[in-house]
């Protein structure tokens, strides 16, 4: 090719390329001619200098290597659990007649810690996120965000720790309360235990652990609020109640959901906190409280009887380590499919 | 007329009354955690904590100078591994997936995005079985090390660094690439020489973010590095502890003297929280000093 020999040549060209060029920008006038309506594709030497691009050819393996992770994450998880399948009572983990017996009640214990912490968090991270955009305007509610979000950064360990030591002594006096007051609600029914190392009280800290989610997600959406809509609410003389209520919530309500919706995948997935603070009974399906027997979750149950696993045992966990996988995505899934049907129903 | 309005400003206050308390109902835990941490892990905070081992100790005195080795060790190899593949995605997406009209290389960005998000939504626990699966698949499920960890680790940091990487690579005015492409330099070039300069301290911010995200993470190395009381600098032989896993097992197997092992859980876990906050800081310190240069320089102007 003669185009070699002229370097200056070549960078023109390059610049007229059209797989290399102008398009990247996105910012071209919608009325001016494409740069392949000019020089129509397919000009063999107009390709030349991507060739030699090394920084492509990285990028495109990186991406690659991405794709392939996920896929191998599936991959192995599967072939190392299926074992577990044909388990019986004799070689898996604390007797159980199947996989399915055992991961039944961890997968409830999952599902109900985290919609109690999402009950929790949710209703004080919207709070949060209103009040320090729309109420406390400036720079305290700023340096709140700021304080909410460092929440976000402390180690699950640290929070087992506090939660063990700090919160569960705390609560028992509240449970105890609650059990002889209000024993007749189903939920607080019971003998309350007496090292506060509940389902309630691994709820609490999983809402601790998930409020910065809920906060800085609902604060972005909150802050996306065109300011005309929340001055022409305050102009017709809507009070702050009214105005969050019938303008600010409506048009945030996708944002908000979607923080929800991660805040849940979170807690989902949390281990080590759980793992700590919570006290379980195997094969428990129960929806009290305070009792000293309690549903375990998935990921707490994994982290506690791997070290003791053998054989058979740890398929086991691999196994159920699939099954809260699929159950992550599951609800990430749905969240997603949540955040576009309510964004496409307010517009 | 008067009683409605009167109900409109109680309902009001009610409410706003309620927002100020969920503001304050969210700080205690806060300084609660913060609190309980520098108070108990105090204690023992001493000279032995940073230059010993748990080697021979079954009661008080020994320090976490093999977990805080550990964990440097573990999370810089997690981060040699995450950042080409995290940052490579990014600037492909950004920079080569979106300037391309061909709608395979189009829906392949969507799919890498969709998985990116997939990822993002791994518990960390599964990405430690993950790494378990490979190694007893591969090497034979005895194996434990610290680089076993770091893939781990790094399977973690990959969808956090590079979500962010995306948006700050994004956020590169797309005139100074047109400038640089107009005066004809070739695609690589502008990257090199415009996007990746421009986008850097974003980058730098990404990458801290993405290192005090992991550094905490107890649940996979837990899995596939193992705990041990013992010093080891060899990431790819024998088990290695790392700080959080550290505060897990001294609470977890306490000796004798109970008292010593939770003092030590606390110190380590004040350590970390410490570190944590500290990249944190710098996190935010790099993005603070970049908008003031820019500040600096539109003045100049």
């Amino acid at each position: 090719m003669p185009l070699k020999q002229f370097g200056r040549e070549l960078l023109v060209i390059d610049v007229l390329a059209p797989s290399d060029t102008v398009r990247s920008s996105g910012a071209r006038h919608e009325n001016a001619p494409h740069l392949s309506e000019v020089y129509p594709p397919g000009a063999p030497q107009l390709r030349q200098a991507s060739h030699r691009d090394v920084l492509r050819i990285f990028s495109v393996v990186a991406a690659v290597v991405t794709l392939l992770l996920l896929g191998g994450v599936v991959v192995f998880l599967a072939i190392e659990g299926a074992p577990a399948l044909a388990g019986t009572s004799e070689n898996l983990p604390a007797g159980a007649s199947s996989i399915w017996a055992l991961a039944g009640p961890l997968l409830f214990g999952s599902l109900w810690a985290s919609a109690l912490a999402i009950a929790v968090a949710a209703p004080l991270g919207i709070g949060v996120a209103l009040f320090s955009v729309l109420v406390m305007r400036g720079a305290l509610g700023r340096w709140l965000g700021t304080a909410i979000d460092v929440l976000a950064a402390v180690p699950s360990v640290v929070y087992g720790l506090w939660g063990l030591m700090v919160v569960a002594p705390q609560t028992v006096r509240i449970y105890n309360w609650l059990a002889t007051h209000l024993g007749w609600i189903p939920f607080f029914a019971g003998q309350p235990s007496t090292t506060g190392r509940t389902i309630c009280t691994a709820a609490l800290v999983l809402a601790i652990m998930i409020l910065p989610i809920v906060s800085s997600v609902s604060r972005e959406a909150i802050r996306l609020v065109p300011s005309s809509s929340i001055e022409g609410a305050q102009a017709l003389g809507a009070t702050r109640q009214e105005m969050i209520r019938r303008v600010v919530l409506p048009e945030a309500r996708s944002g908000i959901m979607a923080g929800i919706m991660l805040a849940l995948g979170r807690a989902l997935g949390e281990t080590m906190a759980v793992a700590m603070v919570l006290s379980a009974t195997p094969f428990l399906v129960s929806f009290r409280l305070l009792s000293s027997q309690n549903p375990g979750t998935v990921a707490a149950y994994i982290a506690q009887n791997y070290p003791e696993a053998h054989g058979l045992e740890v398929n086991a966990l691999v196994w159920l380590g699939l099954l809260l996988f699929a159950v992550t995505f599951v609800v990430s899934f749905f969240a997603r499919l949540v955040v576009r049907r309510s964004s496409g129903g307010s517009r | 007329m008067l009683h409605i309005a009167k109900r409109r400003t109680v309902a009001d206050r009610v409410f706003t009354g309620g927002l100020i308390a969920c503001g304050v109902l969210a700080i205690v835990p806060l300084i609660s955690v913060v609190w309980t941490t520098l108070s108990r892990g105090s204690e023992r905070l001493d000279i032995d904590f940073f230059t010993q081992s748990m080697r021979g100790i079954t009661g008080a005195g020994g320090g976490a100078l093999h977990a805080i080795m550990g964990t440097l060790l573990i999370t810089a190899s997690a981060t040699l591994i995450a950042v080409p593949i995290a940052f490579g995605t990014a600037l492909w997406l950004t920079e080569y997936a979106a300037s391309t009209t061909s709608p395979a290389v189009k829906a392949l960005a969507r799919t890498v995005r969709g998985v990116i998000d997939v990822l993002a939504g791994i518990p960390s626990i599964v990405a430690g079985l993950f790494m378990y699966a490979v190694i007893a698949l591969t090497l034979g499920p005895g194996y434990r090390s610290g680089f076993a960890g770091a893939v781990a680790l790094a399977l973690i940091m990959i969808p956090v660094v590079e979500r962010s990487g995306e948006e700050v690579l994004a956020r590169v005015p797309a005139e100074l690439k047109e400038a640089g492409l107009a005066l004809g330099a070739p695609q690589w070039s502008v990257i090199l020489r415009v996007v990746l300069p421009t986008a850097l301290p974003g980058l730098v911010s990404a990458l801290l973010l993405g290192i005090s995200r992991i550094i905490g993470e107890t649940a996979p190395l837990l899995l596939v590095a193992g705990f041990t009381d013992s010093m080891n600098y060899n990431l790819s032989a024998g088990r290695m502890i790392s700080l959080p896993v550290y505060v897990y097992s001294q609470w977890q197997n306490k000796g004798v003297d109970a008292q010593a092992y939770d003092a030590r859980a606390w110190s380590a876990a004040l350590v970390l929280l410490a570190g944590v906050l500290l990249l944190h800081g710098l996190a935010g310190l790099v993005i603070r000093l970049q908008r003031q240069n820019r500040q600096v320089r539109r003045a100049r102007r």
